[in-house]
Parts: structure tokens; sequence; C-alpha cells
């Protein structure tokens, strides 16, 4: 049965995500209008695991927001395999900042609600696909369990089947280990590239922190602040399988001083930006 | 949180053995023999204006006579089932109004104005026009009890579908989840620790009601007896009423808490 579920994870398609010129305006009443997004182009290659970094407020959640599909682009172009997004859709999972597990059901149900909507599989497949996948992440024995007697990492990896289980597309993961401690934190780093390794799938993840973004990423995409734009996108030629040892290479060292260059430049931008005008960035937190 | 799901299973017999061993059983049983022993030399005249108070034994006799009358035991069947329509109609009601009002903007904007418009009112201004419209007064006094949980329980379920977190729903919508799917499967579990509040809350409120219109334009029930002893001059049997009373709500909050926790097994109501 888990073999059968790895067949599965293997023969999805792999999706390429492209944002071409998209802008986001947010207009609050009585507040100047906030350029939160300006022209942002990228692509997310086929099964690449693409890192978004970029300062705190710089409208990443936006992005992620708007390739979901929950939030619309003002003008430019969110193409799936070159198909326009319209909307939210099965083909684009997104794990959240926040946990967004179903307090109310136990993982196993969190995990086998995607496939069992609109009359995708049924419930024995559905579950023999998700016990393999909790089975990789260590919480097998816990499916049963309601996602508050988990601790924080497991919720974490509870929620990471529960989008993995869909084999989207897209996988759009909006920090979604912020607020872990380091240790967890770092274990959830390495699940995720075993996850990523065994299934392949194209991943867009967002992130604050240069060390994570170096450590999984296959590209990163350096955000400006406000308005937000790709500034530089830095290749990681880092050979995979990674593994913690990579942090003291000298490539690791060159490639990480490339990123904090430029993010800390904007860093300070925004440091200089908050003397003058504070009120702009308060109405983009509150529109988004 | 994780203790209500270890226990959850386990046989009500088990679950109370259990609670009557621990500690928490003992506290509440010394405080509440300790109001009596505190009440008791209050009414020996070792405390200042407690002298016209009965003692706790002379509440006793009365209560024992009380129990002895057939009078009693209908006071209590007939305020339980006036609180019993009044709150079960204050929820068939209230919680798919609360759910209406949070999950459909249209329908607040016509029904939330009057709802609240009306909510200020309190149950027992609802008195004289519930005499006047209802046919009998045991409907009247069953209304202005569903007055008193009905608000209650729709301001809290509309609180509940507004404080749903948008990921929740957004995580369904990504998943494939129709709007009727979200609505059964997402918004209305994530509203029953709002729901079970509002009944917590309610049945309090309905206890309270009843008695009071009992006082005014009921013939029985609990809140009669207070009252007619009060007219007698009864003063133990005045305190026999209270405490009965303050079972019958105790008795009933413990009820709705089991409704709780039955309906939400990922979660202890408190």
């Amino acid at each position: 049965m888990a073999n059968n579920g790895n067949k599965n994870q293997q023969n999805q398609q792999k999706g390429e995500l492209i944002l071409e010129n998209v802008n986001r305006v947010f207009r609050m009443p009585g507040a100047p209008a906030c350029h939160a997004l300006k022209n942002c182009s990228f692509t997310v290659p086929r099964g690449s695991l693409t890192v978004l970094v970029g300062p705190s407020g710089c409208g990443k959640s936006t992005l992620a927001n708007i390739a979901a599909g929950y939030d619309h682009a003002d003008s430019g172009k969110v193409l799936l395999d070159g198909k326009p997004v319209t909307g939210p859709g099965r083909d684009r999972i997104m794990v959240f900042q926040e946990t967004a597990l179903w307090p109310w059901m136990t993982v196993m149900k969190n995990a086998t609600f995607g496939p069992t909507m609109l009359g995708g599989m049924n419930k024995s497949e559905a579950e023999d696909r998700a016990i393999a996948l909790l089975d990789k992440v260590g919480l097998k024995d816990f499916r049963d369990k309601y996602p508050a007697q988990l601790s924080g990492g497991m919720q974490r990896r509870a929620e990471l089947c529960r989008a993995l289980v869909m084999s989207p597309k897209v996988m759009i993961l909006d920090e979604p280990f912020r607020g872990l401690d380091v240790m967890t934190r770092e274990l959830m780093q390495e699940y995720l590239l075993t996850l990523y390794r065994e299934t392949g799938l194209t991943m867009l993840f967002i992130t604050s922190e240069i060390e994570e973004a170096l450590f999984l990423g296959d590209q990163i995409l350096v955000m400006t602040n406000l308005p937000g734009t790709i500034k530089t996108t830095v290749e990681v030629d880092l050979p995979r399988p990674r593994d913690f040892s990579v942090l003291g290479t000298e490539r690791y060292r060159q490639i990480k001083s490339e990123v904090m260059e430029s993010l800390y430049e904007e860093g300070a931008k925004i440091f200089a930006k908050l003397d003058g005008a504070g009120d702009l960035l308060g109405s983009c937190r509150a529109g988004s | 949180m994780a203790r209500a799901a270890t226990m959850k299973g386990a046989s009500f017999g088990y679950k109370m053995r259990k609670f009557v061993a621990s500690k928490h059983f003992t506290r509440g049983t010394l405080a509440v023999i300790g109001f009596f022993v505190l009440w008791q030399a209050g009414s020996m005249g070792l405390m200042p204006f407690m002298h016209a108070i009965p003692t706790p034994v002379t509440v006793a006799e009365a209560f024992w006579e009380f129990m002895g009358t057939g009078k009693y035991w209908q006071s209590w069947m007939d305020s339980t089932l006036r609180v019993t329509y009044g709150f079960v109609a204050a929820q068939i009601l209230g919680i798919p109004l609360g759910l209406g009002m949070g999950w459909n903007r249209n329908f607040k904007d016509f029904t939330y104005p009057l709802f609240e418009l009306m909510r200020p009112i309190p149950p027992l201004a609802w008195v004289p026009v519930s005499i006047l419209f209802w046919p009998t007064n045991e409907s009247s006094i069953a209304f202005i009890t569903f007055i008193g949980a009905f608000f209650t329980i729709v301001v809290n379920v509309l609180g509940g579908v507004s404080a749903i977190p948008r990921q929740l729903v957004d995580a369904a919508v990504s998943f494939g989840a129709s709007p009727r799917q979200v609505f059964w499967r997402i918004v209305l579990p994530a509203t029953i620790p709002s729901i079970v509040t509002g009944m917590m809350v309610g049945i309090g409120i309905t206890w309270n009601v009843v008695i009071a219109a009992e006082m005014i334009a009921g013939n029985t029930g609990l809140g009669r007896l207070t009252w007619e002893a009060y007219l007698a001059g009864h003063t133990p049997g005045i305190i026999v009423g209270m405490i009965s009373i303050g079972v019958a709500g105790y008795v009933s909050s413990m009820a709705v808490k089991m409704i709780g926790d039955w309906l939400m097994p990922w979660k202890k109501v408190f």
C-alpha cells in the first residue's frame, strides 16, 4: 500500500509557476494607496524548490496569496503551466504561517479531507496515501490524535502531509516554520528536504531567514521593500542531498554573503523609510 | 485539552468515581461545608445583621417537610419544563440565525439592525406583551425564558463565525470544497466552541428569568414557591426555594457542559 502511494506521487505532474509583471495596490479609505507589489516577475521552474526571501512586511505573503489564488493581482499575469490562475485550486496547495489544521479533525481526517473532496478518491484509498506520508514524517502513530495534542513541530509535519497528499502541481509554503524553536526548525527543514527529494514537487518556499533559504533552495529570489519586487535571483548550486555539513563549506559562505548583501541593503532602507512614511507601511499591513 | 481526549471513551461512572476521588471535588465540598458553618455561626448571633436568618438546621427541617409534599416536586417539574422549552427553542432558532448572520452578509444586513434593537430589552420587560399575546400563562413564561437565552446564543454564534481564522476556510477552498461543504464541514464545527459557550451562559440566564417570571406571572414553579413562602412569612421556606433554584441551575449547567464535551471531543468546555 505504501508503495502504491509512492507511485502515485512519482507519476504526478510537476507544475511550472510564472509571474509576469504582477502589481498589487491596497487602497484603504483615508490612507495613501500602498503599492505592495510592483512589476513582480519570476519563474518557479518545474520540480524546483524556489525560495523567496525578503525583509518582513515586503509583500511576500501578498505574493503567496496571489499565487494561491486567495488574492488577485491588479495587473500582470500568474500562470501555472501556461494557464492563468483565477482562484484557489487543488493544483496549488498552500501551507500557512500559523497552523491551519482543522482542530476538530484528527490528523488522519485532516489529511484525507482534501483527496475525498469533489468525489476525488474514495476514503480507503485516501487513507492509504495519507498513512504512507504520515509514516515518512513519523506521525503514523499519531493519526487519531487531534492537532492540539501534537507539538508545534508535529503540527507542521501533519500540515505538510495534508498538502502533499493532494499531489499539487505547486506547493506554496508561506513561512511554514516560523515560530518554531531552532532545533525543531532544523528538523523540519530536513523533513521538508526528504519530502521534496521523494516527491519532486515544485515548491515555492517563503521565508525571512537567509540560512533557511540557503539550506533549502535551488534558487533564491530576493525581494525588495515596498513596493515589493524581485531584486535579484541567486542560484544555489550546493550539492543535494544536503545536510547540515553544507553550512561549513566555502561555497555556502559565498552565496550567503551575496544574498545578505542585497537583503541588508533592503533592510536598511526600511528604517530610513519609517521616519518619513510610517503611515504608508501601516496601511499596507492593514490591507494585506 | 489533551486531557479531554484521553478521558474520551471512558464510561460516565468511571469519570464520576475519578472526579469524586480528586482534590477538586474535596476542595469544592470543603467550601460548601465551610459556607454552612459560617451560616450557622451567623444565625446564632455571632455575626452582625444575620440574626433574622434561620439556622441551617431549621432550613434543613423545612426542606424535609417540603420534600414530603407533592407541590414541591411539581414546582421543580414546572420550572424545569419551562426552562427546557425556552432554552431548546432559543438554540433551535438562535444557532441558525447566528450562523446565517455570520456567513451571509446580505442576511446580516436585513436581520442585524432589528436584532440589535430588540437585544437590549430585558426579558422581564417582555412580560406584559407576552401575557397579552400568548394564549396561556404557561406559554408566556416559556416565551420570556426563550428571550433570555435567545439573544445570548445568537451573539455568541455570530461572534464565533466571525472569529474563524481565515486560513481554515481558505485551506478547505483550495482542497476543492464547495461552499456547502465549507459551511457544514468547516464553518459549523469551527463555531461549536462558541455555541457551547452561548449555551453555558444561556442556561444560567434562563433560570434567572424563569424564576423572576414565575414570581410576576406564574401560579406554579420554584419561583412562585419562594414568593409564596415570603407572602406567608415563612422564612425557612424562602431559603428552601432559593437553595432549590441553585441546585436546579447547577445540575442543568452540568448537563449542558456534558453536551458541550460530547459535541467537541477535541476540546474541554472548561
